[in-house]
C-alpha cells in the first residue's frame, strides 16, 4: 500500500464493499450452527443481524473475515471468497470484537499504530496523525496513554472502533457492540455506527440483539434463529412482525406463570 | 488407504503424530517470513532480552552448584578407586557435552517456555489472535519468528556460561573438599588435555536444537489453546511437559547422531 494512503482523510479513500453469503452452512461436529443462510449487503449499507444468544450470528460473521471455514456455501466480499485469506489483502475488513480483543499489552496508542506500522504505511509522524485522527473521530485522544487494563467497558469498545477505523476499512462488521454496556453507551455506540457510515459510507455489518440498535439505524436487519434467517427485510417490517418467533424475540413476554426457561431444550 | 492406516492407531499417537506436524507447519508458515525478521529488529532483541539475560542468573546458580555437585561425587567415587585426578577432565566434558546444554534447555523450558505458553495462549483465548488475522498481520510472523531467532541467538550464550560457571563449581569444590584438594591448576590442565573445542561445539549443537525445539512447541501449543482461563494454564503444564520430554528424547538421539 502506499505510504500517501496516510494523508488521506479516514475511511471512504477506498469505495464500500458489497457482501454475499450464499448457502453457508456449519457444523462443529455434530451440531449445525449455520444451515444454509443467505443473504446479500450492498456496498454502503447497515445490516443488523439479530437472533437469540447461540444462533450462529458471531459464527457467520468470522466466516466473512477467514476465521471460520465453512462446512458448506461460501461467502462472497466484493466478489471475492471469504474463506481465503488472499481476500484480506484485496478488500480491507475490519472487525470490532464483542470484548474488544484489545492487545492487553499495548496501550491505546500502540494498539492503534500496530496496523499500519506493520503493514508499513508512511513514517512515525504520518502514523501518529493517523492514529490521533481516529482517537478524535471518537473522543478518545485522553485514553491515548492508557493500557486497555485500566479502560472501562464503553471506552473499550470505543477503542476496539477506533483500531478498525485505522485500517481505513471498505467492510466494517461489529460483533455485539452494545453488549454489557449501560443504555446511555449502547445509544452512543449506535451513533457512532450510523455516523462512520454517513461520514464515510463504509458497509456496515452488525450483529447484535440491541432491539434500539436495529429499529434506528439499520437499511435492513436479518433475524437468525437456529441457525437459519427466519427474517430478512427492512427494520420497519419489524414494528408488526407475522413470524410469531420473531414477534416473541423483539418483544418477549414475561411470564412468571408458564417460565420460558422450564421448556429449554438442554 | 493412509486415512484407514491411521484409524487404526491408538489416540495418544495419533494425537503425537498430529501435534508434530501441526507444529512443523507452524515452523514453515513462519519460516516464510524470514525476509521480515531485520524490521522485527526491536521485537528480536525484546525477546534476547527475556530468553537470555533474564534466564542467566538462575542458569548460573544451577550450573555452579551442578559442576560442584559433578566434582564432589567423582572425588568421593574416585578416592578408592584412585582417579581423583581426572576430576577436571570429567567435570568439564559432562558440562559442556551433557549437563550444559540440558540444563540450559530444561531450565528455559520452565522459564521462557512457560511464559511463552501462558502469553500465546491468553492472546488466542481473548482474540488478539483472531484480530491480529483480521488485520491481516500473521501471527507466526510477529509472534513466533523473532522467539525462533532470539532462542538460536541466546542459546549458545547461556549454554557457554551454563560449561564456565560449572567448570569453576567443579574446581572451587575440588579445591577446599579435603579428601579431594586439588589445586585449580592442575583441575584446569586436566580439563584442557581431555577437552577440545569439539566438545564444546557439541553441546552448543545440541543446545541450539533442544532450545529451538522448546520455544517452537511453547508458541504451538500457547497458539491451539481454545477454551477459557483454565485451558490456558492447561496449556503451560503442557508446553512444560512436552518439552521436558523432547529434551530427554532428542538428547539421547542427538548424542548419538554426533558421536
Amino acid at each position: 500500500m502506499p505510504a500517501a494512503n496516510s494523508n488521506s482523510p479516514l475511511p471512504g479513500a477506498a469505495p464500500a464493499v458489497g457482501v454475499k453469503v450464499e448457502g453457508l452452512a456449519k457444523r462443529f461436529g455434530t451440531f449445525e450452527v449455520l444451515r444454509g443462510v443467505s443473504f446479500t449487503v450492498q456496498p454502503g449499507e447497515i445490516f443488523v443481524l439479530m437472533g437469540p444468544s447461540g444462533s450462529g450470528k458471531s459464527v457467520l460473521l468470522k466466516h466473512l473475515v477467514g476465521l471460520e471455514r465453512p462446512s458448506a456455501g461460501r461467502t462472497l466480499v466484493a466478489s471475492h471468497d471469504g474463506a481465503d485469506p488472499a481476500t484480506r489483502e484485496r478488500v480491507r475488513m475490519a472487525l470490532v470484537f464483542q470484548a474488544g480483543a484489545l492487545f492487553n499489552s499495548l496501550s491505546v496508542y500502540d494498539n492503534l499504530a500496530l496496523y499500519p506500522r506493520e503493514h508499513r504505511l508512511g513514517d512515525e509522524a504520518a502514523i501518529r496523525d493517523r492514529v490521533m485522527r481516529a482517537l478524535q473521530i471518537l473522543s478518545l485522544e485522553n485514553a491515548v496513554h492508557k493500557l486497555p487494563a485500566e479502560l472501562s467497558g464503553g471506552m473499550r469498545k470505543r477503542v476496539a472502533i477506533a483500531r478498525a477505523l485505522v485500517m481505513e476499512p471498505q467492510l466494517l462488521l461489529y460483533d455485539e457492540p452494545t453488549s454489557e454496556l449501560d443504555p446511555v453507551m449502547s445509544a452512543t455506540i449506535t451513533e457512532i455506527i450510523a455516523t462512520l457510515r454517513q461520514r464515510y459510507q463504509v458497509t456496515s455489518i452488525v450483529v447484535s440483539h440491541d432491539r434500539d440498535l436495529a429499529l434506528s439505524i439499520a437499511d435492513r436487519v436479518g433475524i437468525l434463529m437456529g441457525g437459519q434467517l427466519v427474517f430478512l427485510g427492512p427494520p420497519a417490517d419489524l414494528r408488526q412482525p407475522t413470524d410469531p418467533r420473531v414477534a416473541d424475540f423483539l418483544n418477549p413476554r414475561i411470564d412468571l406463570e408458564h417460565p420460558r426457561f422450564k421448556h429449554l431444550e438442554t | 488407504m493412509t486415512a484407514r492406516l491411521l484409524a487404526w492407531l491408538p489416540n495418544p499417537i495419533l494425537q503425537v503424530l498430529h501435534g508434530t506436524g501441526s507444529a512443523l507447519f507452524l515452523l514453515v508458515r513462519s519460516l516464510r517470513h524470514l525476509p521480515s525478521l531485520p524490521r522485527q529488529f526491536g521485537r528480536f532483541i525484546e525477546q534476547c532480552h527475556l530468553i537470555g539475560y533474564t534466564t542467566m542468573p538462575i542458569v548460573g546458580i544451577l550450573s555452579f552448584f551442578i559442576g560442584s555437585v559433578l566434582a564432589l561425587q567423582s572425588g568421593h567415587a574416585g578416592e578408592n578407586v584412585g582417579y581423583k585426578q581426572f576430576i577436571g577432565a570429567l567435570v568439564g566434558l559432562t558440562m559442556a557435552r551433557e549437563l550444559g546444554p540440558v540444563m540450559a534447555a530444561v531450565l528455559l523450558a520452565g522459564r521462557v517456555g512457560s511464559a511463552i505458553a501462558a502469553e500465546l495462549a491468553s492472546m488466542k483465548v481473548y482474540q488478539e489472535v483472531d484480530a491480529l488475522e483480521t488485520m491481516n498481520i500473521p501471527p507466526e510472523r510477529m509472534l513466533v519468528l523473532p522467539r525462533l531467532a532470539a532462542v538460536l541467538t541466546m542459546m549458545p550464550v547461556l549454554t557457554i556460561m551454563a560449561d564456565l560457571v560449572g567448570w569453576f563449581g567443579g574446581a572451587i569444590v575440588a579445591q577446599y573438599t579435603h579428601f579431594i584438594s586439588i589445586e585449580p591448576a592442575s583441575y584446569f590442565a586436566n580439563l584442557r588435555q581431555y577437552m577440545d573445542f569439539s566438545d564444546v561445539l557439541n553441546g552448543l549443537i545440541k543446545a541450539e536444537i533442544f532450545g529451538f525445539t522448546v520455544v517452537l512447541v511453547c508458541c504451538h501449543i500457547g497458539l491451539n489453546t481454545r477454551g477459557g482461563p483454565r485451558e490456558i494454564g492447561a496449556s503451560v503444564t503442557r508446553a512444560v511437559v512436552t518439552s521436558l520430554i523432547l529434551i530427554l528424547v532428542l538428547d539421547f538421539f542427538v548424542t548419538k547422531a554426533l558421536m
